[in-house]
């Protein structure tokens, strides 16, 4: 199949839902305003099955048919990883291919205090039933927390000899994220480093694409589990030793 | 009081509280020798001092900076303030301003009578405390004409970093049935060494906590409260390194609930141990003093560490909290003690968890109100399941008698909550809640099932956990990592360059009003 749109229950019916607010109070008038703005959309048989009134402004469900269709196969997503090894081929591919640990730090860098991502990531218990990085014993992980400046970061991942840095935003309000990204990159290549260690950002906002376009050498956004950042270090580094 | 339901045996309960309460009094002797550059600053925001030099530093850090670089700081800044508002015939504020232009220096002002300061600081701190009474006294009045929200009371944060987009957000929440407003803080506030100045507009996943947006939210909220019917609550954070600074604050504008946890900042922070044990005391003795429901934070330990393997690490903290708290001059009645509804949604029977680890709580503070937090670690975008989440922890609440239910956001982990959000968080609570008002006095749990079971296992863990640490010392199980899996050493952090021994001839006036009229209310 080329050229896909939304599946309802019957083939090419382009069936979506949606919700959202106006900033007017519920009338007729503002269900009106709502079908037009799907109609505007690109969507027919608009029916709006639930409105209510919210004091000054409006929520409506609205359901409708797509017109617009994609042809998938025109699409090409760079990706971080071809396969993902588990936890034991992972030890087992750095022990053969590199012999020694690999050394990763990671903070939440700039004001982020969010260190939910970098976590999930790295502590021993790791997430969703997969061990995080410090658990790894072919991996020596050193995480610093959130609001480490970028200086700090890059100055203890010198000290260590780090083989990567992890970097993970979860805040991007504003694009606070964008800015501080850069200026990490900006940072590393100031001190010469930038072709000895690998620098990863991760976060529900970042993709592979966003990371590489901003000078990173790889990125991992929502869903991504410590095996897709482990079998990205153990190829990387193992590949450059 | 709540229902036992659980057999837990009340003599475990106490052994908990005794080494909770002797853990506490071993911290508070060392608080009592020393005082910190955040306290001197609510010293003097306490005697009115407001308001920024041109270039956006506080007055009242001026001050407290210069004292400090003399080495007289550890007198407190009380004595000096009233000795330069003696000799040159000023008020607080012109005192400050003055200093501030480079007039004169507080120190080089010769030494007045001092019995005649101690007269002047202690009438003028009387000023502030009948201010602070005031309040208090509003607060009680309007709760008696209007009434609050049932409990669990529903708590909804707004974030939009403009304070005039957060009452729009605030209005139409409390308009919805929303009947506490926490305006969150913007990332990186809680590491200022500053409170910034007036009306902000401008800040990232939150808004900066001003005196000016406490009183703009305050008004606003005001107003809906009025038109609904309800008296609706406004949150803020004493958190950070100017803890007793915003509890001032928010005395002075009638705040009603401070985010306030004796070791938050240490392990979420890094802010110095000594710093933080000091500086929450002091807010909190102004927290209690006016009549201020205090959150702790526990719900944050399980961020970091499992909820299922952890959880005895949130009991040990209330308790610890509890005990600070109560020597701090709180009620029970304000404390907020935390703990989170973040168990793996994929354990078998983990909701069974939740309701066993609420009920404890639950029973174990009877008088308190308790701070219930919602599902955050595993929410991952997929807003009907996380919805899902929501509703059984609303469920859970219900049932335990929870007294504040910070609601859960469908779209936690994606964004700052839509307007819609908020909405459909809170049409999920009344909807849980209303149907299910009464099933906690409905049921009992089955002897030895593992409700109980697991309530008793939970428990046995706390006291061995507090029993530790009363031997060891708080300091060293912080060091030691057991809260939070976080580890933090004694003399590091940020912010430990702040805190000054104080001289025998210290005095601070606001903090002996406070806790010689707290200890008679006892």
């Amino acid at each position: 199949m080329k050229k896909i749109k939304p599946y309802g229950d019957t083939l090419n019916d382009g069936k979506v839902q949606l919700s959202f607010t106006l900033p007017v109070p519920a009338s007729a008038e503002a269900k009106e305003a709502a079908k037009r703005l799907a109609a505007k959309m690109g969507l027919t048989e608009v029916e709006v099955p639930h409105m209510k009134d919210l004091h000054n402004f409006s929520f409506f469900i609205v359901y409708g048919s797509l017109d617009h269709t994609v042809n998938i196969e025109e699409i090409d997503i760079p990706k971080v990883n071809e396969e993902v090894m588990d936890y034991y081929e992972i030890n087992d591919y750095i022990e053969e291919n590199l012999g020694r640990n690999i050394v990763v730090v990671g903070a939440c860098t700039g004001t982020d205090a969010h260190t939910v991502g970098l976590d999930a990531i790295m502590n021993m218990k790791g997430y969703a039933g997969e061990y995080g990085l410090e658990r790894y014993p072919k991996i020596d992980a050193y995480n610093l927390g959130s609001q480490v400046p970028n200086e700090e970061l890059i100055a203890k991942a010198i000290e260590l000899n780090a083989d990567a840095i992890l970097v993970s935003q979860v805040v991007t309000q504003k694009n606070v994220h964008i800015k501080n990204l850069t200026e990490l990159i900006e940072l590393v290549e100031a001190e010469n480093i930038r072709e000895q260690m690998l620098i990863i950002a991760g976060g529900p906002r970042i993709d592979h694409e966003l990371a590489t376009e901003l000078g990173f050498d790889a990125g991992f956004g929502q869903g991504s589990l410590p095996p897709d950042v482990a079998t990205y270090l153990a190829k990387s580094v193992a590949k450059r030793n | 009081m709540a229902k036992e339901m659980l057999n837990i045996d009340p003599k475990k309960v106490e052994k908990a509280r005794a080494a909770a309460h002797q853990i506490t009094m071993n911290i508070q002797k060392e608080i009592d020798l020393n005082t910190t550059t955040s306290v001197e600053r609510t010293v003097a925001r306490l005697f009115g001092i407001d308001g920024v030099n041109s270039e956006d530093i506080p007055l009242a850090n001026i001050l407290v900076d210069q004292l400090k670089e003399e080495n007289v700081l550890n007198r407190g800044l009380a004595f000096w303030l009233g000795n330069s508002m003696l000799y040159h015939d000023l008020n607080a504020q012109e005192v400050a301003e003055e200093a501030a232009k480079g007039s004169f220096k507080l120190t080089e002002i010769p030494i007045q009578d001092e019995t005649e300061v101690k007269k002047l600081i202690d009438t003028k701190a009387k000023e502030m405390i009948t201010f602070i009474k005031n309040n208090r006294q509003d607060r009680d009045d309007y709760i008696e004409r209007l009434g609050e929200g049932i409990t669990p009371q529903k708590y909804v944060i707004v974030a939009t970093g403009n304070i005039y987009e957060d009452i729009e957000q605030a209005r139409s929440a409390g308009r919805q049935g929303a009947d506490i407003i926490a305006v969150i803080r913007s990332t990186g506030q809680s590491l200022l060494d500053y409170v910034p100045y007036g009306p902000t507009t401008e800040g990232f996943g939150g808004t900066y906590a001003t005196q000016e947006n406490f009183k703009i939210m305050r008004e606003a909220l005001d107003e809906v409260g009025e038109e609904v019917g309800r008296y609706i609550k406004l949150v803020n954070y004493c958190s950070g390194l100017c803890m007793p600074e915003i509890a001032a604050m928010g005395a002075i504008e009638r705040l009603d609930m401070m985010l306030n946890d004796a070791m938050y900042g240490i392990l979420f922070r890094d802010i110095n141990m000594n710093r933080t044990f000091i500086d929450q005391y002091f807010s909190r003795m102004i927290n209690a003093f006016a009549g201020v429901i205090i959150n702790t934070g526990e719900d944050n330990y399980l961020t970091t560490a499992d909820a299922f393997e952890q959880a005895h690490t949130v009991l040990a903290s209330d308790f610890i909290n509890e005990q600070m708290g109560l020597e701090a001059g709180l009620k029970e009645e304000q404390l907020g003690l935390g703990h989170a509804f973040e168990i793996n949604p994929d354990l078998k029977n983990g909701f069974l968890y939740e309701i066993a680890q609420a009920q404890m709580i639950r029973q174990i503070f009877p008088n308190s109100p308790l701070k219930y937090m919602p599902p955050t670690k595993y929410m991952t975008g997929d807003i009907f399941k996380g919805h899902l989440q929501d509703a059984l922890f609303n469920l859970a609440s219900v049932m335990t008698g929870q007294g504040i239910q910070l609601l859960g956001m469908l779209t936690e982990a994606i964004h700052t909550p839509f307007l819609s959000d908020r909405i459909l968080s809170i049409e999920n609570a009344e909807y849980v809640m209303n149907n299910a008002r009464d099933l906690g006095s409905e049921i009992e749990f089955k002897e030895g099932g593992l409700i109980q079971t697991r309530a008793q296992t939970v428990l046995d863990e706390v006291v061995e956990m507090l029993e530790d640490i009363n031997k060891k010392g708080l300091k060293n199980s912080i060091a030691d990592g057991d809260f939070a899996d976080v580890k933090r050493p004694i003399n590091g952090g940020k912010g430990a360059d702040g805190v000054v021994k104080k001289s025998k001839d210290y005095y601070n006036p606001f903090l002996e009003m406070m806790s010689k009229e707290l200890s008679q209310k006892k």
